[in-house]
């Protein structure tokens, strides 16, 4: 005879793997993006293209910022870079434009700077205040005379997890908002390894994961298909992570 | 209520059957009730899934492992526990530690009921939008089909304080209305219902709002209100613990006014008027 017991653990099972199939249908899988795409396409609704990220003043710096995601690439020719203090080191900035080119972190640091004390929020729920300077994004793609056909700009790391290298990538409209730059100074100190050095990004109207570190190669795209997973970024593939990171 | 609604009452009980049905529930109020339950349910599940990935809350601007967390759910060794401020409950088994994982919040109580924190988001984005479309439509409904004042709203009398003492006494001594007065919400009903409608949901979407960084941009005066996004985070929280109060004093109202009268009311519109008790006849 079935106990109570075990009817209890047997509903339960089936109503647990009920759960579980419907979690992870693909038919409800693709709904659910539905969500995702109301949000993208409101959030950019009601957002100036140009509406700033609220920033902070000193005092609201967080005391210690936690370190998130890899700290430290681990190549070869990374480590190389960081035991020269990215002395020889080039940022270099590609694809769909009309006049690649690469910049020493001399000359990133001798170009129009922007300082700001914004808020970083992880997707997991935590925020730290930080203080970043760098040169903004939208003029190092001006130089480079991105092409009409481009979409998205891709951000190549140097860091990886198991294997797998890091990447991530932002539309045009994030690309030229004037807070979006790429930081090598952090808290008035030059960036420190754990937090993406030689230089990270800092796309302040979008999540942590957004803010790749260890920046080594900047392509303009006109598509993310070609990509590693093709999600636009390295946990956009990995965890299904959503790629526009606007909540 | 009793001294008013006994005449009327005792009219209907000798002139009809004893079983007086009355339609009580319209149609777009109880689609509404099932949307929203769903709806409701489908976020505490998908938020426990979020709140799992960081089980930590904190009040001001920012807030992360090395800042000081005023809620803490955790486990340490063959422990869980829960902190609030400097009080700490053990938890193994419910909290923190349990046989099935080792997250803040069991997988029983979350969607989906494996750990992924990209998932927990597509489902509680996509039920978001759910609950404020949902709102949204029953707010203007109620405004316009006369739902809001009629039924919802507190008469004038119910406003007093000795009337609404008279109220909680009664809830208390689980003397429920009776007969014609049975038709309408009691006061606390309606205190309860104006609550979620009017302030629970509308802070639970502006606190989650306020957690997203581009529409801090849009709107930066959110930020103000809720004075900064880790006290933003910690409110939707709060928010999200009122309606499991919400919903077991519910459920516990629905089992002690007769779960089958009060199922089919809320399925079908028909409701059996409770009779008179003995005593106040």
């Amino acid at each position: 005879m079935i106990s109570r017991r075990n009817a209890l653990i047997g509903v339960g099972a089936l109503t647990l793997s009920g759960c579980d199939a419907v979690t992870r249908s693909p038919t409800v899988r693709k709904v659910l993006t539905l969500g995702e795409k109301a949000t993208l396409t409101s959030q950019r609704l009601v957002t100036d293209r140009n509406a700033l990220a609220p920033e902070f003043t000193r005092a609201d710096l967080s005391p210690r910022f936690r370190v998130n995601g890899n700290s430290t690439a681990t190549s070869a020719e990374y480590l190389r870079h960081a035991a020269s203090n990215f002395t020889d080191w080039k940022l270099e900035i590609g694809g769909k434009v009309a006049r690649p080119f690469s910049l020493s972190l001399a000359q990133l640091r001798a170009a129009p700077q922007r300082t700001q004390i914004t808020r970083q929020d992880c997707v997991e729920g935590w925020s730290a205040i930080g203080e970043w300077t760098g040169v903004p994004l939208g003029l190092i793609l001006r130089q480079a005379q991105v092409m009409a056909s481009s979409q998205y700009i891709v951000f190549h790391c140097a860091d990886d997890f198991s294997g797998v290298p890091y990447y991530e990538s932002i539309d045009m409209i994030d690309a030229l908002h004037p807070q979006t730059i790429l930081a090598h100074t952090m808290n008035g100190q030059p960036l420190p390894i754990g937090h993406g050095a030689p230089i990270r990004l800092r796309v302040e109207r979008a999540l942590g994961y957004k803010q790749a570190k260890f920046v080594m190669r900047i392509e303009a795209v006109e598509s993310l298909a070609g990509f590693h997973g093709g999600g636009g970024g390295f946990w956009e593939d990995r965890s299904g992570y959503q790629w526009f990171a606007g909540i | 209520m009793d001294v008013i609604a006994s005449p009327v009452t005792l009219q209907a009980a000798s002139e009809q059957a004893a079983e007086t049905l009355v339609y009580r529930t319209r149609l777009p109020v109880r689609i509404w009730h099932w949307v929203n339950a769903v709806t409701i349910f489908a976020l505490l599940m998908s938020g426990a899934t979020i709140f799992n990935a960081h089980p930590r809350l904190y009040w001001g601007k920012y807030g992360a492992n090395y800042d000081h967390a005023w809620l803490v759910i955790g486990k340490r060794a063959q422990e869980g526990f829960l902190r609030l401020g400097s009080f700490e409950i053990e938890t193994t088994g419910y909290l923190g530690l349990t046989p099935y994982s080792t997250k803040a919040i069991p997988p029983l109580f979350t969607i989906p009921n494996y750990y992924s924190l990209a998932e927990g988001r597509q489902w509680h984005f996509f039920f978001a939008w759910a609950l404020v479309i949902s709102l949204t439509l029953f707010v203007i409904y109620s405004i316009f089909s006369k739902h809001l004042s009629r039924d919802l709203a507190l008469k004038p009398q119910e406003r007093k304080l000795a009337h609404l003492w008279h109220d909680i006494k009664d809830h208390a001594r689980l003397r429920f209305p009776t007969g014609a007065a049975a038709k309408a919400y009691n006061p606390l009903q309606k205190i309860a219902y104006l609550g979620v409608i009017f302030v629970l949901i509308p802070l639970v979407v502006l606190t989650g709002m306020t957690m997203s960084p581009t529409l801090n941009a849009a709107f930066p005066w959110l930020l103000d209100i809720f004075g900064g996004r880790q006290s933003a985070r910690s409110i939707h929280f709060l928010c999200a613990a009122g309606f499991c109060a919400f919903i077991f004093i519910h459920l516990l109202m629905v089992l002690l006014a007769g779960p089958f009268n009060e199922l089919r009311s809320i399925l079908t519109g028909w409701y059996r008027l409770p009779q008179p008790r003995k005593d106040s006849l």
